[in-house]
């Protein structure tokens, strides 16, 4: 029994050893939402140059959508553009952007040479609304559900991969759960 | 020769480290009232940059650690105490954005765990040490009742 004892610190080091690598296996940038479940921030955002509109959260009343961290800097976003140019044109969901941080016309020049898949663009040149978003880099997507509530938070671009496996049943699932309520 | 060079390395490293580390606060973001200055470098230095991580929003010069070095200025300027701009970043990021996990469910065995082992590792030692000392006096005893044999 008395032996036994000498073998606690090898099962000590394989318990934490354990525990270490399951860490090493997750991305630290993948920082989980708070807002889950929470009521979308308000905000109300004006137009980026030269469009008529912006971007206010009660814009989204009754929808269920997608909002999009955006900005002309942004390196990923530029790879993540043609998935959000499809998903506009072939699905039935509301995408909105919010153009984070960029300089006066960098987000309309972004969308002119790129197409624009937004039905509202809102302009957050002081990065204020991200902030409250609890927004760490873009690009990001935050799904939002009929009752004005954050329901998922897409970190990085959005892949055909993601889109068809986790963002597309889920918004599916959002609308069905939408049309309930409204029954 | 060596001599000299250990005093002149001993004395450039103390220069060193009494230097104030490096901030990434920019001029323009500096409150004029140093009261309220010196609460907002306090409070930075107690917040992580969310996109470098490992640095806080008083170190790092990544604009979104600009943008939360200027949030907490706003928010102090305005008459917030510590705690109410902890716990509006708090909301948003989560306790992560807190360099300092604070104590709760789940951070109890994180805080627990360093007492837990020093009590552990401390008995662990005396039970050794009085085993050792009971068998060296059992040791001695027996040598003392050979002498007395002779």
């Amino acid at each position: 029994m008395s032996r036994l004892i000498f073998l606690a610190p090898l099962v000590l080091f394989i318990v934490l050893g354990g525990y270490f690598a399951i860490g090493l296996t997750r991305d630290p940038a993948r920082i989980p939402s708070v807002l889950i479940e929470k009521p979308l921030p308000e905000f109300d955002l004006p137009p980026i140059e030269g469009f008529e509109k912006g971007f206010a959260s009660s814009d989204l009343k009754g929808e269920v959508a997608l909002i999009n961290v955006f900005a002309s800097w942004c390196v990923a976003c530029g790879i993540e553009h043609p998935m959000l140019m499809e998903i506009a044109a072939k699905e039935d969901v509301l995408i909105a952007g919010l153009d984070w941080k960029d300089p006066k016309g960098g987000g309309a020049r972004w969308l002119a040479k790129n197409g624009n898949p937004y039905a509202f663009v809102g302009d957050d040149a002081q990065g204020r609304t991200a902030i409250d978003l609890g927004v760490t880099g873009a690009p990001e997507t935050f799904v939002v559900d009929h009752a004005g509530r954050i329901r998922y938070k897409q970190i990085g671009p959005i892949t055909p991969q993601i889109w068809r496996d986790t963002l597309k049943p889920l918004v599916e699932q959002l609308k069905s759960e939408g049309e309930a309520a409204r029954d | 020769m060596t001599k000299f060079l250990a005093v002149l390395t001993l004395t450039l490293g103390a220069a060193l480290a009494a230097l104030p580390p490096a901030a990434a606060v920019e001029p323009d973001e500096e409150l004029s009232n140093p009261a309220l200055e010196a609460r907002a470098r306090d409070i930075s230095r107690q917040l992580r940059c969310v996109v470098c991580q490992s640095q806080s929003i008083d170190d790092s010069n990544a604009p979104l650690a600009k943008d939360m070095r200027i949030l907490v200025r706003e928010r102090l300027t305005a008459g917030d105490s510590d705690e109410e701009i902890y716990a509006y970043l708090v909301d948003r990021y989560g306790d992560y954005v807190l360099l300092n996990p604070p104590v709760q469910s789940n951070t109890i065995v994180l805080w627990a765990a360093p007492l837990l082992i020093f009590l552990v590792a401390g008995a662990s030692a005396f039970f050794y040490l009085a085993r050792m000392r009971r068998d060296a006096r059992a040791a001695a005893a027996l040598t003392g009742n050979d002498e007395a044999a002779h």
